[in-house]
């Protein structure tokens, strides 16, 4: 069991625990949740996740559902003296659990486990950053990490969802696919024209299946590692389940416990069953 | 209704234990670290259902939130004796308390085979017979036939030595009459329920949405049908009863206790709280010190 994780890893604290909801605002149609987690570690790993529930109102409260908690890549860590750690989330308010999520009010507690999973290898090349949509969460805390001098290529649905790419310090790349904010393109194209064949550069990804498909397709054809942050309906987030594998060249792998980060060269594609849902 | 007891001459610190499947505690070391050991959530620990040889599991999707629970088609994914024995048996001996091993075979010839195998392993202290999980056919056409299952348990009673727990279906006619057949084949205790099948459709195309079309429900969803197999099968025989069933509270322990069981499980709340065992025990305790006298439903 001490055998070393290929990829970086934070523990997490053994069982679930309270953290105090310290802001829930708007980023377009997105909503930055903010929660001081008091008794969690200050070092989770960029691409790690959490597993997040409210305290109140999480099923049978308000309906049947939600039940399981949700899975979310932290988008920024903050240790600040008086906010040590605080962790940001980004969503979406897409179903049951992520409605009930996204209307949470400061002074809240959520239910929180992690960080959970392994999260992104520092690289050996020239860092590129590419994110899609809710999918620049663990892309945003990679880039705190490695600092301002990384290319970032970001595209979202329109500009209103663009609005988080505010959330990106410098000058990143935005696209969007109605053309609102920055050029009416995939944000696969700003990765094919920064990326040159054998290009001395890594690849780091999280976004929609089909945009991870394209980072994955690409940068197999010019031979550059990638690194790809995927999702996966999830039950637990710690391996008991079984229930969020994907198929890989090395067989069904747990994205909780073998991921949520993957070498994309262990994919054959990065659209699994049911991915996107 | 707390503290230390023995069930079939193995001693157990406290009553809880995990429903095979809903824990792994490989997988949760390494995201938990030694702080897993250190307070671990259940009294003894059942493992994952192993099989004779290594399966990859179900094709995905596997899992669908259900009104107050979940649905799961995850068709047993396991390494095989082989590997289960070489990789993962060192590591579950490491863990603080006395070891269950859930065996399924898909032919009385297997189930055997395993079962004495692993009956042999010093690590082991009890096994657990697998004869109920709907995902695989063979486990259901056994375990819902009384008949049937007596045959099974005949034919590994004389494989070992160790304590046989038989894992009732909830699918059946007759769950009582399963396990009284169980019990007379020799098994030395009886666990139910496993899930209940059940499906989900995708709300986009209106197919079935788990990979293999259907699966099994647990969790609070199904605690009220669990609690009354419990009672019944409690009442039909003499030997122990695991109950398990939505279990997510030390108030929902007591229950099961009262309606017959003489353990109990957690199992899907575990995923929603990787400590629910370790908070079960403690509210079961309060419970304990604090209620008036319960009679429990089952004599004796």
């Amino acid at each position: 069991m001490s055998a070393s994780e290929p990829r970086p890893r934070t523990l997490a604290p053994f069982g679930r625990r309270l953290a105090e909801v310290t802001a829930n605002e708007g980023r377009g149609p997105y909503r930055l949740i903010s929660a001081l987690d008091r008794n969690g570690p200050d070092d989770p790993r960029p691409g790690q996740f959490y597993m997040l529930a409210t305290a109140a109102g999480w099923g049978g409260v308000s309906g049947e559902r939600p039940y399981l908690p949700r899975a979310f890549s932290f988008c920024r860590v903050r240790n600040g003296s008086d906010v040590r750690p605080t962790l940001d989330f980004l969503l979406e308010a897409i179903g049951p659990g992520t409605a009930r999520l996204g209307a949470v009010e400061p002074g809240e507690e959520m239910w929180l486990t992690g960080p959970l999973g392994v999260g992104f290898t520092p690289p050996n090349g020239r860092p590129i950053l590419v994110g899609g949509g809710i999918g620049v969460a663990p892309i945003l805390c990679l880039h705190d990490e490695l600092g301002t001098s990384v290319s970032v290529l970001l595209g979202f649905r329109s500009g209103a969802h663009a609005a988080v790419a505010a959330l990106f310090p410098g000058e990143p790349a935005v696209v969007t696919d109605d053309g609102s904010v920055g050029r009416r393109a995939l944000v696969t194209e700003l990765l094919r024209e920064e990326l040159g064949a054998g290009d001395d550069a890594t690849v780091y990804a999280c976004g929609p299946p089909a945009m991870l498909e394209g980072v994955r397709a690409i940068c197999a054809e010019r031979e550059v590692p990638a690194q790809l942050a995927l999702e996966s309906g999830m039950a637990c987030g710690f391996g008991a389940c079984y229930g969020c594998v994907v198929p890989t060249r090395r067989g069904f792998l747990r994205l909780c416990v073998d991921g949520p980060v993957l070498d994309a060269a262990d994919l054959e594609s990065a659209i699994g069953p049911g991915a996107g849902h | 209704m707390s503290g230390p007891l023995d069930i079939c001459g193995i001693r157990l610190r406290g009553p809880v234990l995990n429903g095979s499947g809903t824990f792994d505690a490989i997988a949760a070391r390494r995201t938990f670290g030694d702080a897993l050991l250190e307070d671990f959530p259940f009294d003894a620990f059942v493992s994952k259902t192993i099989t004779l040889a290594p399966r990859e599991g179900n094709p995905p999707p596997r899992l669908w939130e259900a009104p107050a629970g979940m649905i799961n088609s995850i068709g047993l994914p396991n390494k095989g004796l082989e590997g289960f024995v070489r990789h993962d048996l060192p590591e579950l001996h490491e863990l603080p308390v006395p070891l269950a091993v859930s065996v399924m075979g898909f032919s009385r010839d297997e189930l055997a085979a395993l079962v004495e195998e692993v009956g042999a392993r010093e690590e082991v202290s009890l096994l657990e017979l697998n004869v109920s999980c709907p995902n695989v056919e063979t486990g259901l056409v056994m375990g819902a036939d009384p008949a049937e299952t007596g045959r099974a348990v005949e034919r590994v009673r004389a494989r070992t030595e160790k304590p046989l727990i038989v894992k009732l279906t909830p699918n059946a006619t007759d769950p009582a009459s399963v396990g009284a057949a169980a019990e007379a084949a020799g098994a030395d205790a009886l666990s139910l329920v496993n899930t209940l099948k059940g499906m989900a459709l995708d709300p986009a195309t209106g197919r079935p949405w788990l990979g293999t079309g259907a699966g099994g429900v647990s969790g609070p969803a199904v605690r009220a049908i669990a609690l009354e197999q419990v009672r019944e099968v409690s009442a039909r025989v003499s030997i122990p009863v695991i109950g398990m069933g939505g279990i997510g509270s030390g108030r929902d322990a007591a229950d099961f206790l009262l309606a017959g069981a003489d353990c109990i499980a957690v199992g899907t709340e575990s995923f929603r709280d990787p400590a629910a065992g370790r908070r079960v025990s403690r509210e079961l305790t309060m419970l304990s010190r604090n209620e008036r006298d319960f009679s429990p439903l089952r004599a004796g």
